[in-house]
């Protein structure tokens, strides 16, 4: 018998498992994947952020006594009618159609017991969610499917998405299996077949055409109502400052760890910037037109707890939007179905293929019997529920640095675990007063 | 009577108010602007029986999301005129821009001249009559409604097309993915001849023919990959 030691199996980082099995299916189907969600990589986050809390130099204020506010306002520019929330946390746009009635009713009862905002989508305004969002942002996309001026004056506010951080520079598809006679009745198209989001607005090109349209919303709305745009992670400084003269009351920024409902996994992995990395760029354009806290930022793309919302508030946002994490709050991805993940061939926690609208969990679906799985009123409160913690994990960060309103928290707060959190924050490599970048070294 | 609003002495905001509050009150008043000077976004959001003359040319979205008003441009139009209409009337006497009519759900868009790039772009139900030509990428993403032309179109005319009724007297340079010239049949005829007399146009149906689309693109097939 042959005992000459044998070298391990040795797998390739470069080919590994999954990497092959995406090639396999690539080379059997002949299309690219499609998924929902946002980047899975792992990319520089909040994460990589460290608050310093307070020592001699910073006094705390008492945790469960003294006040810390959370209170925001958006849409101080130009608006007659800025939208007041309780809270520094909006939910995210996610569209009727790709996401079910009863999910959308859920979000929005969720974001009024909290005191925030929700969001339309692509598909229009529903009445469950009109009814149900005390506070409702109406999204103005380049489809335009469902849009009417009626809706247009009983929003709250108007958000001009001119790109999202799941896929800056590309539009969307719903495809037919989740195009029900409601669905395409929204969107003026037959029942079944794709549905196509365009990646432009139809009627306008560039920042100068923009400010116009701007203009034209305003006069229809008669000035009432805050006009954000949604821009997602691609040249921040740049879309920001544009946006500004463009005329937006708010900025919505979107980093490539933002969901969507169904794009190309190669789109979703290798377009855009982490939402770490947008901050610091976003906020200097404000600073430098005159115009942080003037005009909000909202900044979006992976934020998940009361520490990623204190971080991105103390990089210079206003305020932060969730949409993957609501979706988990009101049970997308829960292990109670595990078996039939399985059966779909994914796992819970995994599960992504949104698009196919056979979600077990009844969110991202228009099966009937699917989404009676989800009680809007219940998911509600967990959503709710998931707020209220958020925000009060942020206020106990802020009153371990001394704040007595979370916008309080500034940079200085801060310090990174890694260099390039470090560059992208702006903030010094932990114990270190340096960043790469930094003036003077 | 007609009350006459002159923009020399009234702003755009003024303005606007004025047309959209008389609309709102349901009063069918008839309303006059003179010395326009190309301003944009004028006659929008008006959401009731009112008729509207502006004597002059416009600049951009002018008569945008119209619901049930009728506004005549005696001049021509800037980009974006109607656009997202909901219903009623708006003619154009001379030439409009690029995207009239975009995204429109209902009502009539009559453009006694030409109109430019991108007409219809992903209409949603509107009519719209061009009595000259149309540039290209005209009706791109056209979902519902009929366009008319008299003239000649453009390039790529009804790119990537849904179910818009596309209707053409003169020449066509050439037709966009997925759409196609179809079978003129006696309900297209009807509409038609609908159209025109609406619009008051001097055609006649069966000197049009009629585009629409293949169909092929409506679901994703990797064999059609060729055709983006």
């Amino acid at each position: 018998m042959d005992k000459t030691p044998q070298t391990e199996p040795r797998q390739s980082w470069t080919f590994s498992n999954s990497i092959n099995s995406e090639i396999r299916r690539a080379a059997d189907t002949g299309i690219y994947d499609i998924r929902g969600g946002g980047a899975k990589r792992r990319v520089p986050h909040f994460d990589d952020l460290l608050f310093l809390g307070a020592s001699m130099s910073r006094y705390p204020l008492e945790g469960y006594r003294e006040k810390c506010e959370t209170a925001v306002t958006l849409g101080t520019r130009f608006a007659k009618k800025p939208i007041e929330l309780k809270i520094p946390i909006t939910i995210a746009g996610m569209s009727f159609g790709s996401l079910s009635a009863n999910a959308k009713e859920a979000l929005g009862r969720g974001a009024t017991m909290a005191g925030t905002s929700t969001t339309t989508g692509d598909g229009g305004m529903t009445e469950e969610e009109r009814g149900h969002s005390e506070k409702l942002v109406y999204q103005y996309l380049p489809s335009r499917y469902g849009m009417n001026p009626d809706d247009l004056r009983r929003a709250d506010a108007i958000e001009v998405v001119v790109g999202q951080g799941a896929k800056p520079g590309g539009g969307g598809m719903l495809l037919g299996q989740k195009i029900t006679e409601r669905v395409a009745g929204m969107r003026d198209l037959p029942v079944g077949i794709d549905q196509r989001s365009a990646c432009r607005h139809p009627d306008w090109t560039g920042p100068d055409d923009l400010e116009i349209k701007i203009l034209e919303l305003r006069e229809i709305t008669n000035w009432e109502k805050p006009i954000y745009i949604k821009v997602g992670g691609a040249r921040p400084y740049y879309d920001t400052a544009l946006a500004v003269k463009a005329g937006a009351d708010v900025v919505v920024l979107d980093g490539m760890q933002g969901g969507t409902a169904a794009t190309q996994d190669v789109f979703i992995e290798h377009v855009g910037q982490p939402t770490l990395a947008c901050i610091r760029p976003a906020v200097q354009a404000l600073q430098d037109l005159g115009m942080h806290r003037e005009v909000q930022l909202v900044v979006s793309g992976g934020i998940r707890s009361g520490a990623d919302v204190a971080k991105a508030l103390a990089l210079g946002a206003d305020a932060v939007s969730i949409g993957s994490a609501a979706l988990i709050a009101i049970g997308d991805n829960d292990p109670k179905w595990e078996a039939e993940y399985q059966a779909l061939g994914s796992t819970a926690g995994a599960y992504d293929d949104w698009h196919e609208g056979r979600d077990p969990a009844g969110i991202t679906t228009q099966d009937p019997e699917l989404m009676k799985r989800l009680d809007p009123m219940a998911a509600g409160r967990k959503l709710r529920n998931y707020l209220n913690v958020m925000t009060l994990e942020c206020q106990t960060i802020a009153r371990a640095c001394g704040h007595n309103h979370v916008h309080n928290l500034e940079p200085e707060d801060l310090c990174a675990l890694t260099m390039e959190a470090a560059a992208m924050a702006q903030v010094p490599l932990a114990g270190t007063n340096w960043y790469p970048g930094k003036p003077g070294f | 009577m007609t009350t006459t609003l002159d923009m020399t002495a009234t702003d755009l905001r003024a303005v606007n108010t004025t047309l959209q509050a008389a609309a709102r009150a349901q009063a069918n008043e008839d309303y006059e602007i003179i010395n326009p000077r190309g301003a944009h976004a004028m006659a929008c959001g008006l959401d009731g029986p009112l008729t509207v003359t502006i004597k002059g040319s416009t600049g951009y979205y002018c008569a945008g999301m119209n619901k049930e008003a009728t506004v005549t441009v005696e001049g021509s139009a800037g980009p974006g005129v109607a656009e997202n209409m909901m219903s009623g009337i708006v003619t154009i006497e001379g030439d409009a821009s690029q995207y009239a009519g975009a995204t429109g759900h209902g009502g009539l868009l009559n453009i006694k001249g030409n109109a430019s790039s991108r007409c219809g772009i992903s209409m949603k139900g509107i009519d719209i009559v061009v009595h000259g030509n149309i540039g290209h990428m005209s009706a791109f993403m056209a979902q519902k409604g009929n366009l008319v032309v008299l003239g000649d179109a453009g390039d790529a005319l009804g790119d990537s097309l849904y179910e818009a009724r596309l209707f053409v007297r003169g020449s066509v340079k050439s037709l966009g993915a997925d759409c196609i010239e179809k079978e003129m049949r006696p309900e297209h005829l009807e509409i038609l001849a609908k159209l025109l007399e609406q619009a008051g146009a001097d055609a006649k149906p069966e000197e049009f023919k009629r585009y629409g689309s293949a169909r092929k693109l409506y679901n994703f097939n990797i064999d059609h990959a060729d055709e983006y």
